[in-house]
């Protein structure tokens, strides 16, 4: 896949996919809440493998690709909000 | 003393298992089994945690050759692997991720080679009373219930499964997205293929395009394994999907909607499986027929008061249901609903006593209790929230006093700190209040 994203790109598009994360799992927390490099599982915010499902189909739906589990790595990918951004903004088709 | 065949219906030649590099038969399954039997520490229990369903049929099968029960509980907490470690001395946890096993004695999936392969002539019998698995629940009191499962029943457990699904005539090739240590993932992937003639997938398939992809993989009849919430992201990712002759849910209700969707979408029937780990599967149904449950052979149901009981066949004893039924004959029954009590969230089930118990118990925590909203979406999973008392934590302390105690589908959202609990003047928490206090700390957009 290709990396050669520009930070800033992938910076400016954090808002929007944090606004994704909640909407789509109705968390009680404001977008700027959601830090960018905090684990999204554990200790971070404590998503769960249903919630991963969830954020796949909307990703889905807003990007235009679908999601694998075995040719990324799924644990990076959902390692924090930067890193799914990054995934999103390398493979987005729309 | 009576033995009973390790897998009955196939021959030794027969294809057992299809993993990415292809088919494995019955015979290379064995042999396998009995090279890890071979490496096997001493011990009564195997905690075999293993993520692909080959390793864990492997690990099962050395397990039933050297009298090593398979403990299979409902979550993998810390707290859980302390208790198996305290009540079932000697059990070793079998792994091949990275499991954070704890303090218990570990062993790695091994490397086996083909080459090492013995020749395996004959098909191994097993006592038909040795503990072959002990699938827990965590109680309504709070505290794990171990289910004994002898090899003579889980066989005719899987001997049944296959025969109300008519799999014996016509065996088919199964892709489960359900873990295979879940009494339903182990039940209709595992002892399908021991007992009904099937064939499994070793991988368990999680996004929607894995399951194309794993569909696509494996030969024709295909039954897919899977649960309501994952059917339903399947069919809402709108992406192209390989032939599928047979769907199979179970975990929680599936809407007739969903069902009829489901049927149209890929031309296979859609049935659905009700049992309990207690019970193992007792009945099955097609959605779309209509709300009637057909028992599965043998197994018979009795009411006393509100409860009902399910014995014969498989079942060990006889069992008391969480669900109120209504029976209708010998045959049929409808489910009205659960005990008040009772939760199941992507099919894991455990008590509001138990989720209360351990939130009291956390040091720090003045009062607490957990809440289950009504507003259930048909097929989505219902979240739970908690509200706490306690002035000198934070919410994230109390989160992750929680997370080891508890599994991570339970956890509350929100968990919502508050000056007090709305209790009565008998010291009781009305259902209305906590809806009220629920409302006011969600948002619905």
């Amino acid at each position: 896949m290709s990396e050669a994203l520009s930070p800033e790109v992938v910076t400016g598009l954090l808002p929007e996919v944090a606004e994704l994360i909640i909407s789509a799992l109705n968390l009680d927390m404001g977008a700027d809440e959601i830090e960018a490099d905090a684990p999204l599982f554990g200790e971070g915010l404590g998503l769960d493998s249903i919630d991963v499902l969830e954020i796949a189909l909307v990703v889905s739906k807003r990007y235009g690709f679908q999601l694998r589990s075995d040719n990324e790595d799924n644990i990076r990918i959902f390692s924090s909000l930067r890193a799914l951004t990054a995934h999103i903004a390398a493979h987005r088709s729309k | 003393m009576n033995t009973l065949p390790l897998i009955t219906g196939h021959a030794l030649d027969d294809c057992l298992a299809w993993r990415s590099d292809g088919p494995v038969s019955v015979r290379e399954f064995l042999a396998d089994a009995q090279l890890l039997a071979a490496r096997l520490p001493a011990g009564d229990w195997l905690l075999n945690v293993c993520q692909d369903r080959y390793r864990f049929a492997v690990g099962f099968a050395a397990g039933l050759l050297t009298g090593k029960g398979s403990l299979q509980p409902a979550s993998q907490s810390a707290e859980t692997l302390s208790r198996i470690q305290h009540d079932f001395p000697g059990t070793v946890c079998l792994c091949d991720s990275a499991f954070e096993s704890g303090d218990l004695p570990r062993l790695d999936f091994p490397e086996l080679h083909a080459v090492d392969r013995p020749h395996v002539m004959e098909i191994p019998s097993v006592p038909a009373d040795q503990v072959a698995a002990i699938l827990f629940t965590s109680g309504s009191t709070g505290i794990p219930q171990a289910h004994r499962k002898s090899w003579g029943k889980l066989l005719a457990n899987g001997l049944a499964g296959a025969a109300a699904l008519a799999l014996n005539n016509c065996p088919h090739t199964i892709v489960g997205t359900v873990p295979v240590q879940h009494s339903y993932g182990f039940e209709s992937t595992l002892l399908l293929a021991l007992h009904g003639r099937c064939s499994f997938w070793a991988g368990k398939p999680f996004y929607p395009q894995d399951i194309a992809a794993a569909l696509s993989t494996v030969p024709q009849p295909r039954l897919l394994v899977t649960t309501p919430f994952h059917l339903s992201a399947l069919l809402a990712a709108e992406i192209e999907l390989p032939s599928i002759d047979l769907l199979l849910s179970a975990t929680a209700p599936l809407s007739l909607e969903l069902a009829a969707r489901a049927e149209q979408r890929t031309g296979a029937p859609l049935h659905e499986i009700y049992g309990s780990t207690e019970t193992g599967q007792i009945a099955v149904r097609r959605t779309t027929d209509g709300p009637r449950w057909a028992l599965l052979p043998a197994i018979r149901l009795r009411q006393h008061e509100e409860i009902t009981f399910a014995s014969g066949g498989h079942i060990e004893g006889e069992m008391p249901m969480g669900d109120r039924i209504e029976i209708h004959d010998d045959c049929h029954f409808t489910l009205l609903g659960r005990h008040a009590d009772l939760i199941n969230i992507a099919g894991k089930r455990t008590s509001l006593a138990y989720l209360n118990h351990q939130i009291a118990t956390i040091p720090g925590i003045v009062d607490a209790c957990f809440y289950l909203p009504d507003d259930e979406r048909p097929d989505g999973i219902t979240r739970l929230a908690a509200f706490v008392v306690a002035p000198a934590l934070s919410v994230r302390d109390i989160q992750a006093a929680l997370r080891s105690r508890i599994d991570a589908v339970f956890m509350p959202r929100p968990l919502v700190r508050v000056a007090a609990l709305p209790r009565n003047s008998t010291g009781k928490l009305p259902r209305d209040a906590l809806q009220a206090l629920h409302r006011t700390h969600t948002r619905h957009d």
